[in-house]
């Protein structure tokens, strides 16, 4: 029954109202991949800068440049101009080939890092986090590491063995595994004690399970918000590394080992350190920019309220 | 007699506070400290008392959701505090729980559907895919929601439909006993009463043993058969409904019961304020442990425990008050209402 087809008089001293105008705007509220895009700005820049540093270091061959290594002496230090994009180094390499190869580099150490300390430090978290008498001996070997710092660690593991990237890759991952470990510990603490994970039990659901399938999925939350901060910070360790000559070898370009050349020629040929480190500081900003916008995304508390 | 359902006999849980890796002086909560209590079947025992008291360990314990220190936890005359693994699996099919909080005892990322598969899967009680809907379907229209709600998560319910389905994964198992623990304290006065009455409803149709956990008075006289009144890790006081109501034999009963607000307004009851905090169950009081705050203690209730002592009516009461010559005991006044 509706209103307006209803030609009922109305009884006796009653008056059926006329209808309210139309004071407030209708909204439409977006919905699908827009909405999603505009409710999460943070995640629709990072995620976008990421998406074309990705395209970068896929296509780095085919985007205008030269063999990154090849050495000409004759156009050493040349400026940037409309042949040398971003100018040459000291062995007249063409800087721009070289940046654009750097990003591999980087975004490989760091979406490595960030899968394989995610998954080294959930195991380890977990395991303390559910078997108490591992806890103790387990987290005060996890602090004892973390007591070192990342980039000495680094350094030291880097000392012990060859320079090459996966050698990178294992050294800052053996660094950052003791910050997931202890996350996903305190996680796991918190969720034993929620009153489903003892409905569980008491429904006859036995250990394995119990990890797998009520404290697992809800540690993914935060894991992934933290995987992207490992991300971040692993590149920045990474041109650390190779800046001070204990990180990726000098025969592959790296944004750290460009910068490191062109340290000596800093006061005059400052363009030499500065397009490596544009794109670092923009690639880590893309990252954190998307680790911030999921963790608005995945804990709505934190956010600022939509 | 009949074999009771559950028993418990002194039941005792310490929690270790201090002393760790490194050593240090170890010391102890006294959560539940000597409990025995009996459940029969289709029978509701309610567990009442101030929070802290030990309650919801109790229920946890007859659980068996962590090892208790000493005493035993029977149920249909197997003792189940030590039982290997093949035998705890059938007793927990037994003995089901629904928790106070309907927002966290569900899984937020399971579906309804795999709420309720679980216990039926673990227990093996259906032998196809086909015959967990089945089963499921059951448990919907047992506790009253629609059946296409199975394909929700927790988080599209209201608070009391939420309950609904952690009564629903309880009878999943086809539990004889149920812990309700603090099932209904954090729903709202109408949809408590929705959920007090299907308790009562399936109790009597499924002939289900109720073991409810409560702090609200008012509900436990509404649904009970016996309350045991619990204090500072022990009980104090165990009878049926009618008699605990009518004339309780402890002065902490009394002064709880002082304490439920008359439905009448402008009307009151005189109350019995305690005086001071509850003692610290890492240093329960020497003696009785009531009698820091008891308004009738004597020299006695210092330096002895009092122990549980039947009186006629199945009318369990501790306190030496009850030795006294009747013309000396407080407690034999009828109590003010």
């Amino acid at each position: 029954m509706t209103l307006a087809s209803d030609h009922r008089t109305p009884p006796p001293g009653l008056a059926i109202a006329t209808p309210l105008p139309d004071i407030l705007k209708k909204v439409k509220p977006r919905t699908g991949f827009v909405g999603f895009l505009r409710r999460y700005p943070t995640i629709a820049i990072g995620g976008f800068l990421l998406l074309v540093l990705i395209f970068v270091a896929v296509f780095a061959g085919y985007l205008g440049t030269v063999d990154p290594t090849a050495i000409s002496p004759s156009r050493r230090n040349r400026v940037p101009s409309e042949l040398y994009w971003f100018g040459t180094d000291m062995l007249g390499r063409d800087l721009y080939s070289r940046v654009l190869y750097g990003t591999r580099v980087s975004l490989t150490v760091g979406f490595c890092v960030a899968i394989f300390a995610s998954i080294g430090g959930l195991a380890i978290g977990l395991i303390a986090g559910y078997v108490r008498w591992l806890d103790g001996l387990v987290m005060r070997a996890m602090d004892s590491l973390m007591s070192i710092p990342p980039i000495l660690l680094a350094v030291a593991l880097m000392a012990i063995t060859r320079g090459s990237v996966g050698n990178v890759i294992l050294a800052i991952t053996v660094a950052e595994i003791p910050r997931v470990a202890r996350l996903v510990r305190g996680v796991v603490l918190s969720l034993r004690e929620q009153p489903y994970v003892d409905g569980a039990i008491a429904a006859g659901t036995r250990t394995p399970m119990i990890i797998l399938r009520h404290i697992l999925p809800n540690t993914l939350a935060p894991m992934t918000v933290q995987a992207t901060y490992i991300c971040g910070s692993a590149m920045i360790v990474e041109a650390i590394l190779s800046f001070i000559g204990a990180g990726t070898p000098p025969n592959i370009p790296s944004w750290g080992n460009i910068m490191a050349e062109g340290r000596a020629l800093w006061q005059v040929k400052p363009f030499i350190v500065f397009f490596p480190a544009a794109f670092l500081s923009v690639t880590v900003l893309a990252v954190n920019l998307l680790g911030d916008g999921l963790r608005d995304m995945l804990d709505p508390r934190a956010s600022k309220g939509h | 007699m009949t074999r009771p359902l559950l028993e418990v006999n002194d039941l005792k849980k310490h929690y270790r506070i201090a002393g760790g890796l490194f050593g240090g002086k170890p010391s102890y909560v006294y959560a539940v400290d000597g409990v025995s209590f009996e459940v029969a079947r289709g029978e509701t025992l309610s567990l009442v008392g101030e929070s802290g008291c030990g309650k919801s360990t109790v229920g946890r314990a007859v659980l068996r959701l962590f090892d208790i220190t000493s005493g035993q936890v029977v149920l249909d005359g197997q003792r189940m505090d030590d039982a290997s693994k093949d035998t705890l699996q059938t007793f927990r099919r037994r003995v089901q729980v629904v928790f106070q909080d309907p927002f966290s005892s569900l899984n937020p990322r399971m579906k309804v559907r795999d709420i309720l598969a679980e216990p039926i899967r673990n227990f093996g009680l259906a032998r196809s895919s086909a015959e967990v809907d089945e089963r499921v379907n059951k448990l919907m229209d047992l506790v009253g929601l629609p059946r296409e709600a199975v394909k929700r998560l927790p988080h599209q319910f209201s608070g009391g439909q939420r309950q609904r389905i952690c009564i629903a994964r309880a009878l999943a198992a086809e539990p004889e006993l149920i812990v309700c623990d603090e099932a209904v304290s954090a729903l709202d006065v109408s949809v408590k009463a929705q959920i007090v009455n299907l308790l009562q409803d399936l109790q009597r149709e499924l002939g289900l043993a109720l073991l409810f956990i409560s702090h609200d008075l008012a509900i436990v006289e509404h649904m009970t058969h016996r309350v045991a009144v619990m204090y500072l890790g022990k009980l104090v006081e165990v009878a049926p409904k009618r008699e605990l109501f009518a004339a309780p034999r402890h002065p902490y009963t009394r002064a709880l019961l002082s304490a439920v607000p008359l439905p009448e307004p402008g009307a009151q009851r005189e109350r019995i304020i305690l005086k001071g905090d509850v003692p610290s169950p890492v240093n329960p009081p020497k003696g009785c442990r009531f009698h820091t705050r008891c308004p009738h203690a004597f020299e006695r209730c210092r330096v002895e425990e009092p122990e549980l002592k039947i009186a006629p009516g199945d009318h369990w009461s501790a306190c030496h008050l009850n030795d006294l010559p009747l013309a000396e005991n407080p407690m034999v006044t009828p109590l003010a209402s």
